[in-house]
């Protein structure tokens, strides 16, 4: 039986023989479980290794509170980070350097978003869900798909290899501006460090976005083309389940928003390698010396094709976060989600609209008011879509025969975190508001309360959710409700404060957490220890996480069928757990995905194949 | 299991899916191509604001552009002839015409080569007044460089504000002026630069600001240019490799599946044409606009 | 896409005649950059008529090459949006590169 862990546990399962009516032979150990093309193992591959890197980039974040909380102070265990990342990260006595807290800032930053939230939300649930719950055998493009992964995989490696070259992992922040990526990790902005002229951080950063913006448009080009092709019969548009849409739609924005970025990073690669100055202007002096380059370039054109994909990809980061919300209310409310044609109209208003407000990251560039008012507008514009996606989830739960089960738990928390997320991002929208806020610890609390406490707790419910049907075991609610309750309260103590700290003045990415400007911050720094404080307790409170997803692989309780939530959707349809080509029969939808507590029914769900 | 609709279309889109597949990559690789036409259109318009720096035109071989559009375009109409072949079931003129169009793009990469090889050996050394002494055969010693100089050149189209003390506006107009005046300064005249007994030129590095060849980082314009057909050409041998592969192994499919061959390398001639659709562009822009 | 063979054959004496048009607009491309078109000043006018020319050809080529003309809606409205996002960010890059404030020193 395939397990979720077949992956990372190779010595655990006998493999399954549900395929051998296909007359094909049996694979081997590798082609089975490491180099496969069927979307489920790679799902599962996506899912463990974006879990990783989840995990690192959470640590590092840890770590670098450690020095908000307590400037100056060693850190603990400093002789083994010295030993693990090096002098130029731990000072000899012990506390965190000036480049150590930028490099943990900007990796943390690149992790997140792109080793750990997009692989999981995208790579992971998408994978593995998408072609089941359309009816499919497998993504169109199976070996494609292949390639995503391992092209993924080697791009990460990449990024994590940076941090133990000389001079550390990349440092100029995940936005990686110029001029100073330009020069970041070079002999001219630190002839001391011995920084190698290739594989150093910041240059290995960019290689390592190639390979990992190439693992998304492949993604991309697989799922938009299985969505459209593989429905099963009778899987019209209108009957596909919400998760589907926004993937769709999420595959889209991938498709068309990261290839500028790779012109970008492609571009910086030269700056670095080749000494052009796409973005490096005129007249650059580092370190007190004329740079010898011929300059002409425009750090404000990376700026344009970094944010042309940044914005995009922060509803790559939250759509498939609501996809899952839908699926999970409607399942646990006993009723179709509200609004259902309003939703889908409204995730492709959204697509639409993302590729033009980029610009309002840029408001602090010197720009005219013609431009600013355009990017003001549409910004303000893409908020309606979004409201209307949170409220009908949120409107979907009224009158519903609500369930609370750990699933539950996390979709309904997410709400009104998401909205908090959302609805302090307004202000943001606005130019004469952002001239204060930009670049303060508001915006960094306003992002984090939407993939925080907003995305990850959607993909927690997806984890709770969908374990069973991969496993054919449940998730302990014990270790649930002892991740659930401490996750919700301490995600809220880390951030609210954040926009306390951002209205009253105070600056983020600085090393030592606002001290500095204390004439003007005072009353804000003390947040710090009870900010970092928070920070920890949530790690620990991931731990009954992590023990109950290797734990209930064997003790948990097993499964009482093919579908122990009760859903509609197709994935249910299948074996438990799915074997390769998904249904051991062609199946064929007969009616919508949300068949709930329909009147005159013998049961209180219909699932979406049966006949009438 | 067999994936559905890898050959046949599906009756409600009319499409098998390779084709939707490389229809969704080619509008990615629009965008991708989009993001570096717009950086050669914020760099252009940016020259204008840095003193001294005019976009250079008509600097590039255009006969051998020429040359290579007509290259181009022609393996573009070989590629669809064989793609044609093979749905008529003429296997022969199938390996005729998809023959043709690797020959083709094997020429283009070739003539591609001399023309960056015309560059990379072409010099410019940057002094620090702002002027500009181009040349070839530049060798570097500890403290000076000797460079055989271009004829009648000595026009200073130097890129402004690099003086040594900072001066940077007052060494702008400096190099701007000379940029108009049109008459060819003799380069021995400059401080640093003496004439050799060969006709070549020596130049102390301590009048030298910077010096490279007409390469990426001579200026944006060369930036943009070898970047722009530097990823074209990648993509010209990526769509080569593949062709070949239809080419050398396609006959394996041929017997098996005609109709699966004849997709694959329908799929691969749209690739190709859409190189060739880059190159239409970036023919006028670079070469001759 | 069924094509017989009577069609097909039709089709290659039209690549063959869209081949020949090709070659003769990129003649043209080369010789009117050497004729100066529009204001005196600026490039402005060569750039237009370069740029015309180079979308016909373009054109040629995707609607007939690229079985462009008479192919599914679906591929149609990818590739709308496609442009409509390409003209966005070469637009807005271009407004924002003009539209901006003086410096103050």
């Amino acid at each position: 039986m395939h397990t979720s862990s077949a992956a990372a546990h190779p010595e655990a399962h006998p493999p399954d023989h549900g395929h051998d009516d296909h007359g094909h032979h049996e694979l081997g150990f590798w082609r089975k479980y490491v180099f496969s093309t069927d979307h489920k193992v790679i799902g599962i591959q996506y899912g463990l290794t974006a879990l990783v890197f989840l995990l690192f980039g959470f640590v590092l974040m840890m770590l670098m509170r450690w020095q908000l909380a307590y400037p100056g102070k060693p850190l603990p265990s400093s002789e083994l980070l010295r030993a693990i990342f090096g002098g130029s990260m731990v000072a000899p006595e012990g506390h965190m350097t000036p480049d150590m807290y930028n490099a943990f800032g900007a990796m943390h930053g690149t992790i997140m978003v792109f080793l750990a939230i997009v692989p999981l939300a995208f790579g992971a649930f998408g994978n593995y869900v998408v072609p089941l719950q359309i009816g499919a055998p497998d993504m169109a493009f199976p070996r494609l798909n292949m390639v995503s992964y391992w092209s993924y995989l080697v791009g990460g490696l990449i990024m994590l290899g940076s941090f133990f070259v000389p001079g550390g992992a990349a440092k100029a922040g995940w936005t990686s501006y110029s001029p100073l990526a330009g020069i970041s990790d070079t002999a001219l902005s630190n002839p001391n460090i011995g920084f190698h002229p290739v594989f150093n951080g910041q240059t290995l950063w960019l290689i390592g976005m190639v390979f990992l913006i190439s693992s998304s448009l492949l993604g991309s080009v697989n799922f938009i083309t299985t969505i459209i092709q593989l429905r099963a019969p009778g899987m019209t548009w209108m009957r596909l389940p919400f998760f589907c849409w926004a993937q769709l739609v999420t595959a889209f924005l991938l498709l068309l928003a990261f290839p500028p970025l790779e012109a970008a990073a492609v571009m910086q690669l030269m700056d670095r390698l080749a000494g052009t100055s796409f973005f490096m202007p005129t007249g650059l002096v580092v370190n007190g010396a004329q740079v010898a380059i011929s300059g002409g370039g425009s750090p404000l054109l990376y700026q344009h094709l970094f944010w042309f994909l940044g914005h995009p990809e922060v509803y790559v980061l939250i759509l498939p976060g609501l996809g899952i919300v839908a699926e999970v209310i409607a399942n646990n409310t006993r009723k179709p989600i509200w609004g259902y044609r309003t939703m889908v109209g409204a995730v492709w208003v959204l697509g639409f609209l993302s590729f033009i407000v980029w610009a309002h990251h840029m408001y602090m560039t010197g720009m005219g008011q013609g431009v600013a008012t355009f990017f003001q507008t549409t910004t303000v514009l893409i908020s309606v879509p979004s409201v209307i996606l949170v409220t009908s989830l949120l409107i979907s739960l009224w009158g519903g025969s609500i369930r609370f089960t750990l699933p539950m738990l996390w979709a309904t928390a997410f709400l009104p975190m998401f909205g908090i997320g959302g609805l302090t991002g307004l202000p943001l929208a606005f130019t004469f508001l952002d001239l204060f806020l930009h670049d303060t610890y508001y915006v960094i609390g306003h992002f984090h309360y939407v993939v925080a406490p907003g995305t990850i707790f959607a993909m927690f419910a997806g984890i709770y959710y969908w374990y069973p049907k991969v496993t054919g075991r449940k998730l302990s609610t014990c270790l649930g409700h002892l991740h659930f309750w401490p996750s919700l309260v301490l995600m809220n103590g880390i951030f609210l404060p954040m926009f306390l700290q951002g209205m009253g003045g105070m600056h983020r990415r600085w090393y030592d957490g606002g001290a500095a400007y204390e004439q003007v911050s005072e009353g804000l720094l003390h947040w710090n220890t009870f900010m970092s404080k928070s920070a920890w307790l949530l790690g620990l409170a991931q731990i009954p996480f992590l023990i109950n997803l290797f734990l209930s692989l064997k003790l948990g309780r097993r499964v009482e069928n093919d579908n122990p939530w009760d859903a509609t959707t197709l994935e249910w349809a299948t074996p438990t757990p799915p074997p390769h080509g998904n249904f051991d029969k062609p199946v064929t939808a007969h009616r919508g995905p949300y068949e709930y507590s329909v009147p005159g029914q013998p049961r209180d769900f219909i699932p979406q194949n049966q006949p009438d | 299991m067999e994936i559905p609709y890898t050959v046949s279309a599906r009756q409600d889109t009319g499409l098998w899916n390779a084709k939707i597949g490389i229809w969704l990559f080619l509008a990615s690789e629009v965008m991708l191509f989009g993001g570096l036409f717009s950086a050669y259109i914020f760099l252009r318009l940016g020259a204008g604001s840095v003193p001294g720096y005019v976009w250079p035109m008509h600097v590039l071989n255009v006969p051998l552009g020429f040359v290579n559009t007509l290259v181009l375009i022609g393996s573009s109409v070989t590629v669809i002839l064989s793609w044609a072949a093979l749905k008529l079931g003429e296997w022969k003129n199938f390996k005729l015409w998809m023959g043709l169009t690797l020959a083709l793009s094997l020429t283009f990469l070739v003539i591609k080569s001399f023309e960056y090889k015309a560059k990379f050996t072409h010099y410019g050394v940057f002094l620090k007044s702002g002027e500009v002494i181009t040349g070839h055969h530049l060798h570097a010693a500890d403290d000076h460089l000797t460079i055989v100089p271009d004829e009648g050149h000595g026009h200073g189209a130097a890129k402004g504000g690099h003086g040594e003390t900072g001066k940077a506006d007052a060494a702008a107009g400096h190099g701007a002026e000379k940029a108009d005046a049109g008459h060819a300064t003799d380069p021995a005249t400059l401080k640093g630069v003496s004439r050799q007994a060969d006709g070549s030129l020596r130049i102390e590095k301590s009048e030298v600001f910077r010096y490279a060849n007409h390469g990426p980082k001579y200026n944006t314009f060369y930036a943009i240019y070898f970047t722009l057909t530097g990823l074209h050409a990648l993509h010209v041998i990526g769509g080569a490799l593949v062709l070949g592969y239809f080419f050398f192994r396609g006959h394996v499919l041929y017997q098996k599946a005609p109709e699966h061959l004849a997709n694959r390398v329908e799929v691969g001639g749209l690739f190709w044409h859409f190189v060739d659709l880059v190159w239409i562009f970036l023919f006028p822009l670079l070469y001759l606009l | 896409m069924a094509h017989s063979p009577e069609e097909i054959r039709k089709h290659v004496r039209f690549y063959i005649g869209v081949f020949g048009a090709l070659l003769v607009l990129s003649a043209i491309t080369v010789g009117v950059s050497y004729i100066h078109i529009g204001p005196p000043e600026s490039n402005t006018g060569n750039i237009a008529v370069g740029l015309l020319i180079a979308t016909v050809k373009a054109g040629l080529v995707a609607a007939f090459f690229m079985h462009l003309a008479g192919e599914k809606p679906l591929i149609y409205r990818v590739l709308l949006f496609t442009v409509i996002f390409v003209i966005g960010l070469f637009g807005l890059c271009i407004f924002a590169f003009h539209d901006d404030i003086p410096a103050l020193f």
